[in-house]
């Protein structure tokens, strides 16, 4: 069910909850599944009295991965092009997460028919976690 | 990074997903995949970064016979070791929690599905140093990783930007 390009305009919104009060365990589970074992974000007493933070923190990959359901949400599986963030701010445990994707254009380029959007995903307190945009191939 | 044979598998692509809170069937319900517009399974769009677990020197990953720098005995199993062993124990140590990542983007020329065998190698990219708010510097360098088919076609083009910090980050 792809998006078509008759469809959009430019500064429309799509928006979702990504996590609602992001659990420990969570973040366990993504370590295990990217490979990513940084004790920073697992291990309690490494992170407080090693490596000096108040407590475990996500992977920014954790944060990449729930804002992607989002995109593909919108613009259909497979359809992906680009996907880019930057980490902004770091995400807590308890932290609940909502991702907006902003219609930044609609183009043509090679007979292909493009969007590109604006992604920010915040917490709970309106802060912006990741920024980014996403180019996706979409219908005429 | 270089990983020789990162083997594309449906139970990892599920496991990714959950860990993503991604409950669409795309990722794990093949008779579901075979009828949408894809036609198969494919992998979410950040799944190439869990090639770390087939990069044999990845030294986030906890290996039999080597030290680890999460807690243990001791906050830090290196803490737990001899002085002279720490000295000569690699794998990062407490420098890894002065490493963040910045920024990660991802160029898709296809989307990895079950039945591909990657390969990824890495390439330096640019490196830069900026003022941190507090005081401090931050250096940051960039890291171009190309994903490869089983045909040597290009997959997924990542580009890593990765901060070293004089103390932990802001959050």
């Amino acid at each position: 069910m792809a998006l078509k390009a008759s469809a959009l305009s430019v500064g429309q919104e799509f928006s979702d909850v990504v996590v609602d009060n992001l659990s420990r365990t969570q973040i366990v589970m993504y370590a295990g599944a990217s490979g990513d074992y940084n004790p920073v974000h697992t291990d309690n007493e490494f992170v407080t009295k090693v490596a000096g933070y108040p407590g475990v923190f996500a992977h920014g990959m954790l944060s990449m991965g729930l804002t992607g359901r989002l995109l593909t949400d919108t613009v259909g599986d497979g359809r992906l092009t680009k996907y880019g963030v930057r980490f902004v701010k770091q995400v807590w445990p308890g932290d609940t997460l909502t991702a907006k994707a902003t219609v930044a254009a609609i183009r043509e380029d090679n007979g292909e028919h493009l969007l590109d959007l604006d992604v920010v995903t915040t917490n709970q307190n309106g802060d912006a976690v990741i920024t980014g945009s996403a180019t996706a191939r979409i219908d005429p | 990074m270089a990983v020789d044979r990162f083997p594309v598998e449906p139970s990892h692509i599920m496991m990714f997903a959950r860990a993503v809170a991604d409950t669409n069937p795309i990722y794990s319900d093949a008779e579901y995949a075979a009828g949408t517009e894809v036609g198969h399974l494919i992998a979410p769009p950040t799944f190439v970064q869990a090639s770390a677990q087939f990069d044999e020197a990845y030294f986030l990953r906890p290996k039999p016979g080597t030290p680890w720098f999460g807690s243990a005995k001791s906050a830090s199993g290196l803490m737990d070791l001899p002085a002279a062993e720490k000295k000569e124990s690699s794998g990062g140590g407490g420098n890894a929690a002065g490493l963040l990542h910045a920024e990660q983007h991802f160029e898709y020329h296809r989307h990895p599905a079950p039945g591909d065998v990657l390969t990824a190698k890495s390439f330096a990219g640019k490196s830069w140093e900026k003022e941190g708010k507090k005081g401090g510097k931050l250096m940051f360098s960039e890291a171009v990783t190309e994903y490869r088919d089983q045909n040597g076609e290009l997959v997924v083009t990542a580009t890593g930007v990765s901060v070293i910090t004089s103390r932990p980050a802001e959050g």
